[in-house]
């Protein structure tokens, strides 16, 4: 906010949603800094969406850093490696930054580990089939790093009569206070496009967009400057700096004018998204043999003494990366996974960093007390700010009187919870919260009316 | 039941907007000060007096009988006090004033579960009461005369007793001039403020300002004073141009009597209007035709409260049936 003058003028964008204060320059300016090994790293088996991966090693066994533990459990499942090494202490049910206890591996360091990997013995990327393809990135455990985690190789799979006519990559990063798709971009450029240049030789396709929030001039001018050096249909593309900009149909909408059909995804308006740090990481892997150990995360807050970006090894426990960014300076702080808008609460720092995490972020108790609630005073400000045009007052309403079915009519079910309505509910009534618990709902009973 | 709102509570987003429902209604209050100020200018201590007495009479009501004591300070009900003596005539006697107050407050929102809940904008449900119980001193008009320190009219009339000293002259508005006499009131006069009527309607200048003021604070939707606005104009334009000696000129119709002050603080309440853009249109549209035909044919020379009352009592329905166009469908 405070380089105003420096933001890059953008007029693409989507219609409606919300402008939060960033808090960006906490940590914007932070290089990228390689966090220092620790004793024990805790690796869960579900760190991303679908199946469980397979432990393939036991209790006891020596490992090298980059070497597979867990192979894919399925299709929609990766693989799981070791980010140092060390020996396998546990297979057993560890605290899940989800809330639960979930299976892991438990790896002891090696104190003699260094950031060595073991030679790479693939076939030169350029020399692969597209399924050979689709299979290294599924071994590489490569998935979604904006947050989701859904695994990267099924969205890189092109179904039977589709086609990716663009390619977009992610670096809006509209959330407030997250900066690391900000660094990866300024640091990794170099990646970035070698990996855009891996993935588009299989995808094909017009036109290859780099859509980053026009808060980040400096990412922008790094990377306008590097595409000039490419043969690759590249266009870096600036976009308006509003919430949520970097949802996958929002961004599509900006840049194409075309909206997603609900219940569909972006390949069926022929557009393949990734995250920018998903596409450095197939750079990583293709060209050094370094599968998914390790991710960059922003960790800061105004109750964390030293914000930073930091590059951390999977399975780091969030209390030592919290550490090492000076501690937490609140007695009573609030410590959200993700962003404002969007993160989960976590009210327990033993669990690890996981490939989902992209940042932790420690609010003091000051800053996330409760509001007062008011009786919903038909503003219209949720209606004004919906980026999928709902309503939310009216669904509100429905929730609380636990109307479900009237709910689905007013298709709760598009929702996809970025909070942009209770962000400006100056009653402060909570909408998108009591969406997540109707969504729930609705789920499960669609589940148990199949079952019957 | 404890645990889920915990839950709730404790989940994203952990941000919020700077606007809270105390403050938007607050100010609204200080954005009414101007033309309480021009009420006074005109109509002297007179246009202060039944302010006060409404809004006392609405902060009690809301006092004694709401449920959550919180809307004494929101701000909420002083709106419906404040906007209640607007629509007055500066001479009516104060107690009529306080129980139209107690009515406002009592049946226009109490009864309904306080809040957001209610249908009907509650300084016109008292209005309508006083109109209803009050017809004769409700349409006893006074001039504006420079008299400040003098409380004029009937307003210190005791409360059920026929009050001799009240001289019963009438200065008759704009409206009633039109109607009656087909005489036209001066459009400086009616831009100022500078004739005869309720305490906060007569200067159409200024209300135009504050609901300019209004719109760009977000604080009211521009598209009802516009579509009410419009809809007035075209159809008294058609009427008018058809037959200059029989209807009145359209900017006459925006000016004169309630349709600025409607359409600026009455018509834009957010608890009683529409929801949904396109709701808002329809509503918005139909006040308009019904100001029209209210004023042009009805019995009465002043059609606005009707008007918006009507479009109030169908905005649930309106709800309805204007769904927003889902992204993506
Ligand atoms: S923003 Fe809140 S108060 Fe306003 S209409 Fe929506 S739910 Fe009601
Ligand atoms: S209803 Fe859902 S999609 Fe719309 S603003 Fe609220 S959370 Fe976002």
């Amino acid at each position: 906010m405070t380089d105003q003058d420096q933001h890059i003028s953008a007029k693409l964008t989507f219609r409606h949603g919300v402008h939060p204060e960033e808090y960006k320059e906490l940590s914007a300016s932070a290089p990228i800094e390689r966090m220092p090994f620790v004793d024990l790293y805790t690796l869960p088996l579900n760190q991303h969406i679908g199946a469980p991966s397979k432990p393939i090693v036991r209790v006891g066994q020596y490992v090298r850093r980059g070497e597979m533990i867990a192979e894919p459990g399925g299709f929609v499942s990766v693989g799981l490696h070791s980010p140092v090494d060390g020996t396998v202490t546990a297979i057993d049910l560890f605290d899940h930054p989800n809330g639960q206890m979930s299976p892991a591996i438990q790896i002891k360091i090696d104190p003699f580990s260094t950031q060595q990997l073991p030679k790479p013995n693939l076939p030169p990327v350029e020399e692969m089939t597209y399924p050979e393809f689709i299979n290294q990135v599924q071994r590489a455990g490569i998935v979604g790093m904006g947050g989701a985690a859904f695994p990267a190789h099924v969205k890189f799979s092109i179904p039977e009569g589709k086609s990716c006519r663009y390619m977009m990559l992610n670096g809006c990063e509209c959330e407030p206070f997250l900066t690391c798709d900000h660094r990866v971009m300024l640091e990794y450029s170099d990646a970035l496009l070698d990996g855009t240049r891996i993935l588009y030789q299989f995808t094909r396709g017009e036109k290859v967009y780099i859509a980053i929030e026009a808060n980040k001039p400096d990412a922008i001018q790094k990377l306008k400057a590097a595409v000039g050096q490419t043969d690759l249909p590249l266009e870096v593309v600036p976009l308006q700096v509003k919430y949520p900009q970097g949802a996958e149909k929002m961004m599509i909408t900006a840049i194409l004018g075309e909206e997603v059909p609900t219940q569909k995804l972006p390949l069926d308006v022929g557009t393949m998204v990734s995250n920018v740090g998903t596409i450095a990481a197939l750079s990583d892997y293709f060209r050094l043999g370094k599968p998914l150990i390790e991710r960059v995360i922003t960790v800061t807050g105004t109750a964390v003494r030293r914000p930073a970006n930091l590059l951390v090894p999977i399975g780091t426990p969030m209390r030592q990366v919290v550490e090492y960014c000076g501690g937490i300076t609140d007695p009573n702080p609030r410590i959200l996974l993700g962003g404002p808008m969007m993160g989960m609460v976590q009210k327990n720092l033993d669990v690890p960093v996981i490939k989902g995490t992209s940042g932790i972020l420690i609010l003091t108790e000051q800053e996330v007390r409760d509001l007062d609630t008011y009786s919903c005073i038909r503003c219209g400000r949720c209606l004004d700010a919906c980026p999928l045009f709902l309503n939310p007052a009216r669904m509100g309403l429905l929730a609380k009187n636990g109307l479900w079915d009237e709910m689905e009519e007013y298709n709760v079910m598009d929702c996809f919870e970025c909070a942009s309505c209770s962000y400006v509910c100056p009653s402060n009534i909570p909408l998108v919260q009591s969406f997540r618990v109707a969504k729930s709902i609705i789920r499960e009973k669609k589940a148990r009316n199949k079952n019957v | 039941m404890a645990d889920t709102t915990k839950t709730i509570i404790s989940t994203s987003p952990f941000l919020h907007d700077q606007a809270t429902t105390p403050r938007i209604m607050w100010e609204v209050v200080f954005s009414m000060v101007p033309v309480l100020l021009a009420g006074f200018y005109y109509f002297g201590i007179s246009a202060v007096l039944v302010t006060v007495v409404t809004v006392l009479a609405c902060l009690g009501t809301e006092w004694v009988f709401a449920g959550d004591k919180r809307t004494i300070l929101d701000g909420s009900a002083l709106i419906t006090g404040i906007l209640l003596a607007f629509t007055l005539p500066p001479g009516f006697p104060l107690w009529m004033a306080f129980v139209g107050g107690v009515a406002a407050i009592g049946m226009g929102k109490i009864i309904w579960g306080g809040l957001g809940q209610n249908v009907f904008n509650p300084a016109l449900v008292g209005r309508a009461f006083l109109q209803a119980a009050f017809p004769t001193a409700i349409t006893t008009w006074e001039l504006p005369d420079g008299r400040y320190l003098e409380a004029r009219g009937a307003n210190l009339a005791l409360p059920f007793f026929k009050d001799n000293t009240v001289d019963a002259i009438s200065a008759a508005t704009p409206l009633a001039k039109m109607k009656f006499d087909h005489a036209l009131t001066p459009w400086w006069d009616l831009l100022t403020g500078n004739t005869s009527g309720c305490i906060g309607e007569t200067s159409a200048g200024l209300l135009l300002l504050l609901g300019l003021y209004l719109v760009a604070r977000r604080l009211i939707n521009w598209r009802i004073p516009l579509a009410m606005a419009l809809t007035v104009v075209i159809l008294t334009s058609a009427l008018y141009f058809s037959a200059p000696q029989q209807y009145p000129p359209p900017h006459f119709m925006l000016l004169a009597g309630g349709f600025m002050i409607g359409a600026v603080f009455m018509a834009t309440d957010l608890v009683t209007s529409p929801l949904t853009p396109k709701g808002v249109w329809i509503y918005s549209i139909g006040i308009g035709i019904l100001i029209v035909v209210i004023r042009v044919w009805g019995g009465l020379p002043e059609g606005v409260m009707y008007a918006i009352l009507m479009m109030n009592a169908a905005t649930p329905l309106i709800n309805k049936f204007t769904k927003t166009r889902v992204y993506g469908h």
